[in-house]
């Protein structure tokens, strides 16, 4: 059944395993168009494979993925890479490709996908690098920057072709406290500047508290929860209390 | 009394011991069976796609570069050692039997036929193999090959297609010029020794040699670029982990690549035989 139409990213049902470990057991979760729903859990909990299963990095045992009305676990390879075109992903280490200066890694996603010429793509390019405020390293190689500008620029290749639904996989992991902030609000502006649907796996309370519309509490392959950020900070359930705690 | 329950326990023992030799023995017959599976059905996809869009012509010409431009030095050090040696070494036995003459024809012969091509792609199996399986393996393990995929820029065809033509252009290209170097180094040798006219040394080469052998023997090097190129492939796109199996992958890719070169060698001169008696 596909989701109504106000519904940018539903999953029904999902199921993933890995040999006999079972890591997604039965994830449902829909998304609304233009919010943010956050994904948190521990670690192991399954963050990572939910988000790659819904992009289908992974391919899911069971159940459907639908992306903007389009149910896209049932996609052959050219027809899933037409759905991709309108997906942004920012990785967990910006995943920049290191053989590209940062002005190649996103001049590299318009010639292949636009038929504009470097002229017409120079601007496009800096225009993105000016949105997460990196402009000056643009001739740069991913080895010269630190983790939060190597997560900006991942995040600005991500935008690059002006997607409506974004994910990113533990986007603040490992950076100082300012470049949480940094990352976290670019997140948020993506909201609410471009109505982009996104969804965010991530374990940091501050990113959460400035990005969430709406959280999911990933624990042993299930959600245990779901609400806003505030009900599930209060949820009855051990497993989240432990992990707040733990969090602070 | 006692006795008895100690022997049976003993004998229990081998007995577990040997069960688990034979599983041992057993999952490592099974790995290598799935390894074998893996990589024909990653050649397979390989022959599926590569003629279908897209056309990566850019990073086609760009790996033609790595693999050439920054292999032929090597190569042609190799090649210019075994023309040297080879004639050095051959030269002592075939003064005895009065046969001197035919130096440059046997050196021909052993370069262009088998040395040239084995040990040039033996070579670049070491150099470009390991660079490739290395350079995939990275970009697996950084989730680059993540990042292609979910951009929609297929990476099989961007990081596997590209790799293996360039390997099967460039690898008759280099069995050539380092043919020639090898030849260049025989002829050195036989100016030194015996102050060889380079028209005599030269004609007499190439006079036992025939076009089609020269082709046949180089282009089987093509097949040789192939092997090389989806080994590595195959070990790089598929590492899981970290750095250490990076390392595993790219040593995995020469050890691999360069058994089978030689077998392929055997079967290829065996099918030449027999087609075309070319031996």
């Amino acid at each position: 059944m596909p989701p109504p139409d106000n519904i940018a990213i539903s999953v029904h049902d999902l199921h993933k395993s890995f040999g006999t470990v079972h890591v997604l057991k039965g994830i449902t979760m829909d998304v609304e168009e233009g919010t943010n729903a956050v994904v948190m859990g521990g670690s192991g909990s399954g963050k990572s494979v939910l988000i790659k299963s819904i992009v289908q990095l992974l391919k899911p045992d069971r159940g459907e993925v639908w992306i903007n009305g389009v149910r896209v676990d049932t996609l052959e390879d050219d027809e899933l890479d037409r759905v991709r075109l309108s997906i942004g992903y920012v990785f967990q280490g910006g995943a920049l490709f290191d053989s590209m200066s940062v002005y190649d890694n996103l001049d590299f996603i318009l010639y292949r996908h636009t038929s504009m010429r470097a002229k017409e793509r120079e601007p496009v390019v800096m225009e993105a690098l000016e949105w997460v405020r990196l402009p000056e390293h643009a001739h740069k190689y991913p080895a010269e920057l630190s983790g939060g500008q190597k997560k900006r620029v991942g995040l600005a290749r991500a935008i690059i072709l002006q997607p409506a639904v974004m994910f990113y996989d533990e986007p603040t992991t490992g950076l100082d406290p300012v470049s949480v902030r940094t990352v976290s609000e670019l997140i948020a502006r993506l909201r609410d500047d471009r109505d982009i649907s996104s969804v965010v796996i991530t374990h940091d309370l501050l990113c959460a508290e400035i990005v969430a519309d709406d959280v999911f509490f990933l624990d042993g392959g299930r959600f245990v929860a779901s609400g806003t950020l505030d009900e599930v900070r209060k949820s009855p359930i051990p497993e989240v209390g432990n992990f707040y705690r733990q969090s602070r | 009394m006692s006795a008895a329950p100690t022997s049976n326990t003993a004998a229990l023992e081998r007995l577990q011991r040997r069960r688990s030799a034979k599983r041992r023995e057993n999952s490592v017959l099974l790995h290598g069976f799935e390894q074998a599976g893996e990589l024909c059905l990653f050649a397979w996809n390989f022959l599926r796609r590569w003629y279908r869009r897209p056309f990566e012509a850019r990073e086609l010409l760009r790996q033609m570069d790595e693999v050439g431009s920054k292999s032929y030095v090597l190569t042609a050090v190799t090649g210019f050692a075994i023309g040297i040696v080879l004639a050095m070494q051959s030269r002592g036995t075939l003064v005895r039997f009065g046969a001197e003459a035919v130096l440059p024809s046997m050196l021909s012969l052993s370069v262009f036929k088998e040395i040239g091509p084995v040990i040039t792609s033996l070579v670049l199996a070491g150099r470009v193999g390991a660079g490739i399986g290395a350079e995939i393996g990275s970009m697996r393990v950084t989730e680059q090959i993540d990042a292609l995929e979910v951009a929609a820029l297929k990476p099989f065809h961007y990081l596997v297609v590209t790799r293996v033509l360039a390997c099967m252009i460039m690898f008759p290209v280099l069995t050539i010029w380092t043919d020639m170097i090898a030849m260049s180094g025989g002829y050195l040798e036989s100016v030194i020794a015996s102050n060889t006219d380079y028209r005599v040394f030269f004609d007499s080469a190439f006079q036992s040699l025939r076009f089609s052998d020269l082709i046949v023997d180089t282009m089987k090097t093509s097949v040789f670029g192939f092997i090389v190129g989806i080994v590595s492939c195959h070990k790089g796109y598929n590492v899981k982990g970290g750095t250490r199996e990076v390392g595993q992958a790219a040593m995995q890719a020469v050890v691999t690549s360069s058994l089978l070169i030689f077998l392929a060698d055997v079967l290829m001169v065996r099918l030449s035989l027999m087609l075309f008696g070319l031996y």
